[in-house]
């Protein structure tokens, strides 16, 4: 298992465009929305906190995690499907499940770099403060993280080749990100979009970032539904992969 | 002593029947060759060994090993070069021996390995970077670093220039020396007939016959024809004396001569004994592909 971990990694930092992407994106767009003057100014609607101050990164951060796991990881095991990389690993004493799990802990491991690079550009550019409650924090992440990659599992599972995996998860991350209040604050959402939100995985992620931010613990409803999500769609994935 | 056995394996698929009814056994030691065109049920025959599929009829055993009741146990004894099975583009030659090597608790040592199959100077290269011919070489040292006593091989040489498919030839000579059982799966009478000490020819889901490459050939009459250039006059009486002659004819300076048997030997040593040196010697023999034509009607490739 240490040694498929090793290789992976390798061959991940091998194919570094995808990964400078789904990182620099982020952190990218996170230095540039922080220009704008009305967000970094303090908001009343934020409790009088700077949109930049949890707002923005907390968004940046899920704009990430959704890209590895949505359109990275699909397009890692679906190409692995298709060359019959799992085919091989069939024929030998390791269950190709291993190398499943080593990118599991792989893209966690992204996940982890690009919450770290996010919060530390948000510091360096406006002084945004790190999250105060960071050990809530840290939980909220690695559920929320591992949540999205099931669904990226599932992504994995029903894509037919790899060149349509990381279409198919684009076409399900941007309504995500609009239910997560990527363009319009949940604020000043409806209250039927806002009900959707709450149950989307990535509405209470957000939320839960949010508060963990500001130094409270992650209310319970949020953890909730992510445990919820992460076991429903793991479950699917479990069931709907194929090796072949 | 057998090391793998095969009775009436069978095995359909939502659309079709791939496999009707095989049987075969491959000793210790052999190549054992599955010959058919494509289609013909090979490759899911030799899943069904492998236990990547699980057979709806019949019995398969590797040395002695139910694949379908314990498929740990079989891929200790068993190493598979499948079609269709590949690397990631961008792993290099000696990370992928290395990570194959750690998935068995007694593996080969790589580097050694590495030089058998000749890709020693290729450690380094990514397998995105190397030929077929390169690529096949590398699947045949991942399909031996467990140390199996049997390797599968599928199409091997499918899609290889003539050079780099007799390079793949003698490497698959020289795993067989070193004592691994091996299965050779190919749609090439040529490879068969180079390789194998035992074949199998299979057609539509079943096995037409199996037997030594002469042997199969033998079933089909084994009419051969000599053609040569005396080195001095040859008296037809001369030829049609050997017991092995059925027919001698001429054509301009050249004889042909038509028998059965040791015809070649038979008719050389008759012109040694006169002193006479058969020139542009040719021996014209029956083909696996005329046999698998005379036992199924049908062409092979």
């Amino acid at each position: 298992m240490k040694k498929i971990l090793a290789v992976e990694t390798k061959l991940l930092l091998r194919d570094w465009p995808a990964i400078v992407f789904s990182l620099a994106l982020p952190v990218g767009l996170l230095v540039i929305l922080g220009q704008i003057p009305d967000l970094a100014k303090p908001n009343p609607e934020f409790g009088g906190q700077r949109f930049v101050d949890a707002q923005l990164p907390a968004q940046m951060i899920l704009l990430a995690l959704l890209t590895t796991s949505f359109t990275v990881l699909p397009g890692v095991l679906t190409a692995y499907r298709e060359q019959g990389v799992l085919r091989r690993m069939s024929t030998t004493p390791v269950h190709p499940s291993r190398l499943l799990g080593a990118h599991l802990l792989i893209n966690l491991g992204v996940a982890a770099v690009a919450i770290v690079l996010v919060i530390v550009a948000g510091w360096l550019a406006f002084g945004s403060t790190p999250p105060a409650q960071i050990f809530g924090f840290a939980l909220v992440c690695l559920l929320g993280t591992a949540a999205m990659l099931a669904i990226g599992l599932v992504i994995a599972s029903v894509a037919p080749n790899a060149k349509s995996a990381p279409g198919i998860g684009s076409i399900v991350m941007f309504p995500l990100m609009f239910v997560a209040g990527m363009w319009i604050p949940r604020e000043i959402m409806p209250d039927t979009l806002r009900t959707v939100s709450d149950y989307s995985v990535v509405g209470p992620f957000i939320n839960a970032m949010r508060d963990t931010w500001a130094g409270d613990w992650p209310q319970l409803p949020h953890l909730a539904v992510m445990l919820v999500g992460l076991a429903l769609f793991g479950g699917l994935a479990v069931r709907l992969f194929r090796w072949e | 002593m057998k090391v793998i056995e095969v009775r009436n394996l069978h095995k359909r698929y939502p659309n079709h029947v791939a496999v009707h009814d095989v049987s075969f056994e491959v000793a210790e030691g052999e190549i054992f060759g599955i010959l058919g065109p494509n289609g013909a049920g090979k490759t899911t025959t030799v899943e069904c060994v492998s236990g990547l599929r699980t057979p709806d009829g019949g019995t398969v055993r590797v040395a002695g090993i139910d694949p379908t009741e314990d498929r740990d146990a079989l891929r200790q004894v068993l190493g598979v070069q499948l079609q269709s099975s590949a690397l990631p583009e961008k792993i290099k030659v000696w990370e992928a021996l290395d990570l194959y090597a750690s998935f068995y608790p007694g593996p080969a040592d790589w580097q050694a390995l590495l030089e058998q199959v000749g890709l020693a100077d290729k450690r380094d290269a990514r397998f995105g970077k190397l030929s077929g011919g390169q690529r096949q070489r590398l699947s045949v040292a991942l399909a031996l670093v467990g140390r199996p006593r049997v390797a599968v091989l599928d199409e091997l040489t499918t899609g290889l220039d003539p050079q780099a498919r007799r390079d793949t030839w003698e490497l698959v000579e020289q795993v067989r020396e070193s004592g691994v059982t091996i299965v050779l799966v190919t749609h090439f009478m040529e490879e068969a007939d180079r390789l194998c000490d035992r074949i199998a020819l299979i057609d539509a889901g079943r096995v037409v016959a199996t037997d030594s490459p002469a042997g199969l050939v033998a079933r089909v009459g084994g009419e051969q024809r000599v053609r040569f250039r005396p080195s001095a006059p040859v008296e037809d009486s001369l030829l049609t004396a050997l017991p092995e002659v059925t027919a001698v004819s001429r054509s301009g300076e050249q004889v042909v001569v038509t028998g059965t048997g040791n015809l070649a030997p038979a008719v050389t040593l008759a012109l040694a004994q006169q002193q006479i040196i058969p020139g542009d010697l040719r021996i014209e023999q029956a083909t696996l592909d005329d046999a698998f034509l005379a036992l199924t009607g049908r062409k092979l490739a």
